[in-house]
C-alpha cells in the first residue's frame, strides 16, 4: 500500500564476537511513525549508525528512496535527506542556542560565506521560528552547555529537523530525561514532525510513549527483528511482554 | 645500479651501521612519549628536553669521574645515574606540579602547557651547561671500535655504537613487553591505558600509576639522552630536534605501538642516516618525508588501529 | 562590539603618536604590527582548538619571497600580494594534509614542516646563502623610491592598513556561520559531519587564511628589518608567535595586536639583558597566563568592563 522510503535487507554486523545486527530486514514506511525497542545491547543504535554511515555492515544491503546509500559517508546520507539525532546530544556546547539553529539552518543553505554573519536578519528569523517550534525561544540566547537534558535534547532533534530530511533517525529522544517531561517533549515533537510530514525512526525504552505515538513497532533482540507491527498488537504479546519489554522496564 | 652498489659499499655500510645506532636512540625516546601518552593521555611536548637534560647530566657526571681520577668504566655508571636522577627527580616533579592540574582539560590547553614546559626546560640547559659544545666521549672510547669487513674494505666502528647502543634497546623492548604483560604492575597500566575509569572502579590507584608512568617515561628519554652522550658534542636544542624526531616515530608507527615504534624507528633511523652520507642538506628532511608518505597512505600509522568515536 | 571598535580606533592612534613621538619605537611597533597579524591566524586555528607549533614556516615563505623577487622586481604592491600568494598556496598545500589531523598531531605536524623548512633554508647555501641570510634589495612603493625616514613611515603605514583590514577580516569571517563552524570543529565536529557539512574544508579555508596572513606578516617582516635569515623559521619564532597569541587572549581579533605590542616591547628592553632565559621567561608567563588568566590581555580588559 503505502510506499517504502527506505528498506534494509540482510543486513551483518559483529564486533569479534558479538552480532549487533545478525541479518536485520526492516521497511520504512513514508510518512510513518516507526518505534524500536528492545533490551541494550540488541543493536538498535547499530542500525542507526549503519543507515547514517557511520558504521559499514560487512553484508545486507540499504536502500533510500530506491537507490543504494551503502558506502556513502554520513555526509553524503544527510545530503540525500536522512537526518538523525543523538542519544547523547551533539550540540556546539559553547555557541548559544541561536547559533546552534541557525548553523543547522546554514548548513542546509550552504555555509560558505566567509564574511556575512551568521546571524543576519532572515536567517536569525528562520532559527527563531524553528526554535520557537520546539518550544525553545526562551533559551535561545542561552549557551547550550547551560541547558537541562530536555532542553537539550530538543534541541539537538531541532537541529536534525533544520536539515529538512525525509527520514528522521533519532536514537533514544526522551532517555536521560525527567519523567514530568517526558510526556511534553514527545507531545512537542510529535506536533513539530507531524506538522513537516517527516518519516521518522526512533529508539524508545518508553512503552508508554511507544503506544501512544508510533504507528508501528519493531522489536529488537540480539540483532534480529523478533516482531514488528502495530504497537496494539505487538506489546500484547506475551513473548514480547516477557522477553523484551520486562528487560527493557529493568534496564 | 650494481656498479653504483660496489662504489660506494663503504658508505653504505657505514649508514647502516650509524642508522641502527641512531635508531637504538630514537626508540628509547619514542617507546617513553608512547607510554606516557598511553596514561595520561598528554603527548609531552618537552619529551624531548628530558632526553636533552639526560645528555648533558651523564656528560656532567661522566667529566666528574673523570676529573676525580676514577677508572674509565665508571663512566657507564654516569650514564645510569643520569637516567635514574632524571627520572627519579624530574619526573614526579614535573607530573604533581603541573600535568596533575591539567588532566581532563581541553586538549588545546594541554599542548600549551608542555609546550611551555619545553621552552623552559631549553633554556634550563642553557642556563646550566652554556651554549658551547660539551662532550664526554669516555664511554665511547674505553670499548674501542671493531673492524667490520665490507667487501673488499674495512670499516673500524665504535663497539659502544654496535653493540652497547642496539642492545640497550633491544632490552628495553623486550623487558618493556615483558613488564606490561607478564607483571601485575605492568598489567595495571595497561589497564589503565584501556579504560582509566573501569580501572579507577576497581580499585587502582590511577593517580599513583600515573606518576610511576610519566616518571618511567621520563627515565627512559634521559636514557637515550645519556646514552646518546658519548657519541654527541651537546649543543642547544638537541631537545627540539629530538621531540620532534621521536614525534615522527610515534606518529608514523601509530599511537600507543611499542614493537611498532621500534620498527618505526629503524626505517626512519636507517632512512636519516642513508641522508647523512648521500645528501646531507636533506638529513632533517627524511625522516618527515617518511612519515608524511606513510600517513597519506594510513593516517592512524603504520601499526595503529583505527579507534572509533561514540555518538 | 562598539568598544572593541573605539579601543581599535585608540589603539591606531596610539601608535602613530608613539611611533612620532619616539622614532626609533616605529621599527619596534612596525614588527609588533606585522607579527599580531601573523598572530591572527594562530587565533583561527585556536577557534577550531587546534595549535600550530610551526606556523613560523609562513613568515619564513613571505619574508624569502621578498628577498628573493626584490632583486627583480621592486615594487612592494606587486611584492606583497606575491609573497601572500606563495605562503596562501604553500598552506593550501600542506593543509590538504594537515586538516585530516587534530590536537597534538596537528599541532607536530606543523612544526615538524617548520622544521624541514627551517633546515632547508639553512643548509642550502648556494640558494639561500644558509645562516648568513639574505638582505632585502632596495624597494619602490607605487614607483616612488623615497627616502630612508619617509620609507620607514611608509612601512609602518602599510603594516597598520593591513593590521586593520585583517582584524576587521577576521571579526567578520568569525561572525559568518564558516566562522561559527570553525568554532564547532572544537566542541562537535561529528555534528558537523551529520549536518552536511564537511569539517575538514572549514578548517582548509581556515588554515590558508591564516597562512595568507603569516605570508604578509613575514613580508612585512621584511621590509622592516631589511634582512631575512633562517631564524625566522626556526620554532622558537613558532613558540613566540603562539605565546603572543595566548598573552593577549583569542578572544577578540585585538588580542593579537594588543599581544604583539606588548610582546615587542619588552623584549626591546628584556631580551638583551636575558638572552640565555628569554624562553625561559616566556614559557613561565605562558603557564601563569593559561592556569591563571586563560582569557588573555583582551580577557582581563573585557571582563573589567562587563564588572
Amino acid at each position: 500500500m503505502s510506499q517504502v522510503l527506505l528498506s534494509a535487507k540482510g543486513l551483518r554486523l559483529a564486533f569479534g564476537g558479538v552480532k549487533a545486527a545478525d541479518g536485520i530486514d526492516l521497511d520504512v514506511r513514508h510518512g510513518e511513525f516507526l518505534a524500536i525497542i528492545g533490551p541494550n545491547g540488541a543493536g538498535k543504535t547499530t542500525f542507526i549508525n549503519m543507515t547514517t554511515g557511520y558504521l559499514r555492515p560487512q553484508a545486507g544491503r540499504i536502500e533510500f528512496d530506491g537507490k543504494p546509500i551503502l558506502g556513502l559517508s554520513p555526509r553524503a546520507i544527510v545530503r540525500r535527506g536522512i537526518g538523525r539525532s543523538f542519544q547523547l546530544p551533539q550540540l556546539f556546547s559553547e555557541h548559544t542556542v541561536l547559533e546552534n539553529a541557525a548553523l543547522a539552518i546554514a548548513a542546509r543553505r550552504g555555509i560558505w560565506s566567509p564574511f556575512t554573519p551568521l546571524l543576519r536578519p532572515r536567517w536569525r528569523d528562520e532559527a527563531m521560528d524553528l526554535l520557537d517550534r520546539f518550544g525553545l525561544r526562551a533559551v535561545a540566547e542561552s549557551r547550550a552547555d547551560a541547558l537541562n537534558e530536555g532542553a537539550r535534547k530538543l534541541a539537538d532533534i531541532a537541529m536534525a529537523v533544520a536539515l529538512e530530511p525525509s527520514l528522521l533517525l533519532m536514537d533514544e529522544p526522551t532517555s536521560g530525561v525527567a519523567a514530568a517531561e517526558k510526556m511534553v517533549i514527545v507531545e512537542t515533537l510529535v506536533r513539530v514532525l507531524r506538522s513537516t510530514g517527516v518519516t521518522a525512526v526512533f529508539v524508545e525504552h518508553d512503552m508508554d510513549v511507544v503506544a501512544r505515538f508510533a504507528d508501528r513497532v519493531a522489536v529488537w533482540s540480539q540483532g534480529r527483528i523478533a516482531a514488528l507491527g502495530p504497537p496494539g498488537e505487538v506489546l500484547a504479546d506475551p513473548k514480547v511482554r516477557r522477553e523484551v519489554i520486562g528487560i527493557a522496564a529493568n534496564a | 645500479m650494481g656498479t653504483w652498489f660496489a662504489e660506494n659499499s663503504l658508505l653504505l655500510g657505514l649508514a647502516l651501521l650509524d642508522g641502527l645506532a641512531n635508531a637504538a636512540l630514537v626508540f628509547m625516546v619514542a617507546v617513553g612519549l608512547n607510554l606516557v601518552f598511553g596514561v595520561l593521555r598528554i603527548v609531552n611536548v618537552a619529551h624531548g628536553s628530558l632526553f636533552a637534560i639526560g645528555a648533558y647530566t651523564a656528560a656532567s657526571i661522566g667529566l666528574f669521574f673523570a676529573a676525580r681520577g676514577l677508572p674509565p668504566w665508571m663512566g657507564y655508571v654516569a650514564l645510569v645515574l643520569a637516567a635514574v636522577a632524571i627520572g627519579a627527580v624530574l619526573g614526579p616533579l614535573i607530573e604533581r606540579l603541573l600535568l596533575r592540574r591539567i588532566y581532563g582539560h581541553e586538549d588545546v590547553l594541554q599542548l600549551l602547557v608542555t609546550f611551555a614546559l619545553f621552552m623552559i626546560l631549553e633554556d634550563v640547559q642553557k642556563l646550566v651547561w652554556g651554549v658551547q659544545p660539551v662532550s664526554q666521549d669516555a664511554p665511547l672510547r674505553f670499548l674501542g671500535t671493531v673492524d667490520i669487513p665490507f667487501g673488499e674494505d674495512v670499516i673500524p666502528f665504535t663497539a659502544y655504537q654496535l653493540f652497547v647502543l642496539p642492545g640497550i634497546a633491544l632490552v628495553t623492548l623486550l623487558g618493556l613487553a615483558w613488564f606490561l604483560r607478564r607483571t601485575l604492575t605492568g598489567r595495571v597500566i595497561v589497564a589503565v591505558t584501556t579504560d582509566k575509569e573501569a580501572a579507577t572502579a576497581m580499585g587502582i590507584d590511577a593517580a599513583r600509576i600515573t606518576l610511576l608512568t610519566f616518571s618511567f617515561g621520563a627515565g627512559l628519554a634521559a636514557l637515550g639522552g645519556a646514552l646518546a652522550s658519548p657519541t654527541l658534542a651537546l649543543v642547544p636544542g638537541i631537545g627540539a630536534q629530538t621531540i620532534v624526531l621521536s614525534f615522527a616515530v610515534v606518529a608514523t608507527a601509530g599511537l600507543g605501538q611499542i614493537e611498532g615504534a621500534a620498527l618505526t624507528a629503524l626505517l626512519i633511523g636507517l632512512g636519516r642516516s642513508i641522508a647523512v652520507y648521500f645528501a646531507p642538506e636533506f638529513e632533517v628532511v627524511v625522516p618527515y618525508l617518511i612519515m608524511v608518505a606513510v600517513l597519506l597512505v594510513r593516517p592512524q600509522g603504520l601499526f595503529g588501529v583505527i579507534e572509533t568515536r561514540r555518538v | 562590539m562598539k568598544r572593541e571598535s573605539l579601543l581599535a580606533a585608540l589603539g591606531a592612534l596610539a601608535l602613530v603618536v608613539c611611533a612620532w613621538a619616539v622614532p626609533w619605537l616605529k621599527f619596534v611597533l612596525t614588527i609588533a604590527l606585522a607579527k599580531g597579524i601573523a598572530v591572527l591566524g594562530i587565533l583561527l586555528l585556536l577557534r577550531a582548538g587546534q595549535v600550530s607549533f610551526g606556523h613560523s614556516m609562513f613568515l619564513a615563505l613571505g619574508a624569502y619571497t621578498m628577498a628573493f623577487l626584490a632583486p627583480m622586481e621592486d615594487e612592494v604592491l606587486l611584492l606583497l600580494p606575491a609573497a601572500a600568494l606563495i605562503a596562501a598556496g604553500f598552506g593550501l598545500v600542506i593543509g590538504l594534509f594537515l586538516v585530516r589531523y587534530r590536537d597534538i598531531f596537528f599541532g607536530m605536524l606543523n612544526l615538524a614542516f617548520a622544521m624541514v623548512l627551517y633546515s632547508l633554508l639553512e643548509k642550502l647555501y648556494a640558494i639561500t646563502k644558509g645562516t648568513d641570510g639574505i638582505r632585502v634589495a632596495a624597494l619602490s612603493f607605487a614607483g616612488t623610491e623615497p627616502e630612508r625616514g619617509t620609507q620607514e613611515w611608509i612601512v609602518f603605514g602599510i603594516a597598520l592598513g593591513l593590521a586593520i583590514l585583517f582584524g576587521l577580516l577576521v571579526r567578520f569571517y568569525l561572525a559568518s556561520p564558516m566562522g561559527r563552524a570553525l568554532a564547532g570543529i572544537k566542541t562537535r565536529e561529528t555534528r558537523l559531519e551529520f549536518m552536511g557539512v564537511p569539517a575538514r574544508r572549514v578548517l582548509l579555508f581556515a588554515y590558508v587564511l591564516s597562512a595568507l596572513m603569516g605570508g604578509v606578516g613575514g613580508a612585512l617582516v621584511a621590509m622592516t628589518t631589511r634582512h631575512v635569515t633562517p631564524q625566522i623559521a626556526y620554532w622558537t619564532a613558532s613558540g613566540e608567535l603562539v605565546f603572543i597569541a595566548i598573552l593577549g587572549g583569542a578572544g577578540s581579533a585585538l588580542g593579537p595586536f594588543l599581544g604583539a605590542t606588548a610582546f615587542e616591547l619588552v623584549r626591546v628592553y628584556a631580551a638583551a639583558a636575558v638572552a640565555d632565559a628569554w624562553q625561559m621567561i616566556l614559557g613561565g608567563v605562558l603557564l601563569v597566563v593559561i592556569l591563571f588568566a586563560p582569557g588573555g590581555v583582551w580577557g582581563l580588559l573585557s571582563r573589567r568592563w562587563r564588572a
